[in-house]
């Protein structure tokens, strides 16, 4: 792939997500047909720190999944900054996706065969081959920035889980994407180390303006987020200020 | 070397698959090793199997075609001629074939020196061929009697390599004899002996050596002497009976005497044709090499084949990250076509190598048997070949791998 992206135009999008009555059918036309998210529209503009929250079956991952070009939808209209992701070749939704996403996952899901600074590069490397000086400079900077500076050469699975965690940001940033996207990223961590995990989603959403889209079941991280987005049944029946959210919701989770 | 070159070069524009693809070996050693070690038993077998059967073919052939020509031109045979009968009558004949005499063939230097020309023949050699007895006291052998140019005969057999005794003469009266024909008359060099043609032709010779060429027929038959002296004893002056041709590459034969016997018009015969039972044995012997090659090479494959579907499997989750990272599908199925092709570079690098211990080993047990010998050339095709191989092997697996959906990868645990 080439390093100037045919996709991209480098203006200044606001809105980085859009969703436009999203559908999404598993096993479409067959009798197990299972329809998980409903007419879902939603916009996410530059440098916001969204929760998206739910109970389990509700549809988030799904929905965080459909938004990060790993699965496809069934209906509705699709915009990664600005460009409308229907029709896209497989290689073209790779390649948006390594341009504009970086995950965040709940079991963190390094690659145990290679060091924690090679796991940082990855997505770089998968991009543009052997990484150059400045490309691992910054990833130097990214696993300082998460405090993991002493650890870039150590294999990940000697890594705690919070340290593991911390890796899968820096990972996630390395690309400077303008969204991010986090499933459970606190989900198996203890409630101080998912604070200081959280603490870097906060920062890194400040300081380098990339939107960031959290699925998680903490209501404490939720509130946190301004603003958050609930789903039931795959349907949005919130979509506003953390602080406004109806308590009939909060205490269901 | 340039197959090392291209190694360097395709690991420089495939920088991070060629990453992958070697860590996710390095990951699980033991894995790596079994397979490897399957790998390199099934190039060892294959190498050592093929270069014992060329070895002993080559050996077969040389033992065969050292003491005979590839080529025997001779004059066509005599038949008999019938007057032609009207048409539309049936004629009812009752025919005597032909006694064979010795016969000359027409114009023999005219076709020496034409077939001189062709560069495919090292040796065109004329003989004069013909039965005699030879008597030594009241003991009597018959005998081939062979008229041969001395020059020239050395092309198609090198007599003077052969001898045991004397000195290799068949100027005047000298002959040379087979060491069974010695052995029967009691003969040894420098003795006389009386060769009798029949038709009153006969005279004393010199033996001058005895030679052995290790095939008892010919060792107590054969009488060599000059062209001329054979040609007055067979009555057959300025004559020979047989062109003889020794060609560089043995299995053209065939085709080159068909040429001949259309060039010339005589009978011509290759040793393909004289040695029908040989060339079969040596042709069963190669399908069946060939045979127990493709079933190692098979199960070679089907060993890579499956190692690496189970890697595939075990590395769902990790395709999946790899898949949400930014990797695209074809760079998945290239991470797995390299280890396919990296377990067949280093199982057959190992397997040569073995497969050349092999063959030094049974060069060192039995050396009068026949010697193998291990070309270059093999061992760098069978490497190529496994190579080869290991890639096709993780053809499917790779493309599995590079289908998965990352979404569902991903959840794997």
């Amino acid at each position: 792939m080439s390093n100037s992206s045919v996709l991209i135009t480098p203006d200044n999008q606001q809105t980085v997500l859009q969703l436009d009555k999203i559908n999404k059918v598993f096993n479409e036309g067959t009798p197990l047909a299972n329809h998980v998210l409903h007419d879902v529209s939603l916009q996410v503009s530059r440098g916001e720190l969204v929760a998206l929250v739910g109970t389990s079956g509700s549809g988030k991952s799904t929905l965080l999944n459909v938004m990060g070009l790993l699965d496809l939808y069934s209906s509705g209209e699709l915009r990664i900054q600005g460009h409308l992701t229907q029709g896209l070749s497989e290689q073209q939704r790779t390649q948006l996706r390594s341009e504009s996403i970086g995950f965040v996952f709940q079991f963190h899901h390094l690659i145990n065969a290679f060091s924690t600074i090679d796991n940082v590069l990855m997505p770089l490397m998968l991009r543009y081959g052997k990484p150059n000086q400045e490309q691992t400079e910054y990833a130097q900077y990214l696993l300082n920035e998460v405090g993991l500076a002493n650890y870039a050469h150590i294999a990940t699975n000697r890594l705690s889980g919070g340290q593991q965690q911390r890796v899968a940001i820096a990972r996630a940033l390395v690309s400077r994407p303008a969204l991010i996207l986090a499933d459970e990223p606190t989900g198996n961590l203890d409630t101080q180390t998912a604070d200081e995990v959280f603490d870097l989603f906060e920062r890194f959403n400040v300081e380098h303006q990339c939107a960031i889209v959290i699925v998680t079941h903490d209501p404490r991280l939720s509130a946190r987020c301004p603003r958050t987005i609930r789903l039931t049944d795959g349907r949005i029946v919130y979509d506003g200020a953390s602080a406004n959210l109806p308590n009939a919701f909060t205490k269901t989770v | 070397m340039s197959f090392f070159n291209a190694i360097s070069r395709l690991r420089n524009s495939l920088w991070i698959e060629w990453r992958i693809a070697i860590r996710f070996l390095a990951e699980s050693p033991l894995q790596t090793l079994l397979i490897s070690v399957a790998i390199s038993v099934g190039a060892a077998v294959i190498v050592f199997i093929t270069a014992l059967i060329m070895g002993l073919q080559i050996n077969l052939i040389n033992k065969t075609l050292g003491t005979q020509a590839h080529i025997r031109i001779e004059a066509t045979q005599q038949h008999n001629n019938f007057s032609e009968f009207p048409e539309g009558k049936y004629v009812w004949t009752f025919e005597n074939p032909r006694a064979q005499r010795l016969q000359t063939i027409n114009n023999w230097q005219e076709v020496r020196d034409t077939l001189d020309q062709y560069s495919a023949f090292n040796t065109v050699s004329p003989l004069i061929s013909g039965p005699a007895f030879a008597t030594k006291g009241s003991a009597r052998s018959s005998v081939a009697l062979m008229g041969i140019d001395p020059k020239r005969y050395t092309g198609i057999i090198n007599l003077e390599e052969y001898l045991t005794e004397g000195q290799f003469s068949i100027e005047a009266s000298d002959i040379l004899i087979g060491y069974q024909l010695a052995k029967d008359l009691g003969l040894r060099s420098g003795d006389k002996l009386r060769i009798d043609a029949g038709d009153n032709h006969q005279a004393v010779m010199n033996v001058a050596g005895i030679f052995e060429l290790g095939v008892r027929e010919l060792d107590s038959r054969y009488v060599y002497t000059s062209l001329k002296q054979a040609q007055t004893l067979l009555n057959l002056p300025g004559g020979i009976t047989i062109l003889e041709i020794k060609i560089s590459d043995v299995f053209s034969a065939e085709y080159w005497a068909q040429r001949i016997q259309k060039l010339t018009g005589l009978y011509v015969q290759s040793w393909m044709e004289s040695n029908g039972q040989l060339l079969n044995a040596l042709n069963s012997q190669s399908m069946t090499t060939q045979i127990i090659r493709v079933f190692v090479a098979m199960s070679v494959i089907f060993g890579i084949a499956s190692v690496l579907a189970v890697s595939v499997v075990q590395r769902t989750r990790e395709i999946g990250i790899l898949r949400a990272m930014g990797s695209s599908q074809q760079q998945i199925l290239r991470v797995f076509l390299l280890q396919g092709g990296l377990l067949g570079l280093t199982g057959s690098l190992l397997g040569v190598l073995m497969g050349y211990t092999l063959i030094q080993i049974f060069n060192a047990i039995d050396t009068k048997l026949f010697v193998i010998e291990l070309e270059t050339s093999m061992m760098l095709s069978a490497i190529f070949i496994a190579t080869l191989a290991g890639v096709l092997a993780a053809m499917v697996p790779a493309r599995r791998a590079a289908k998965y959906d990352p979404a569902v990868a991903i959840r794997y645990v």
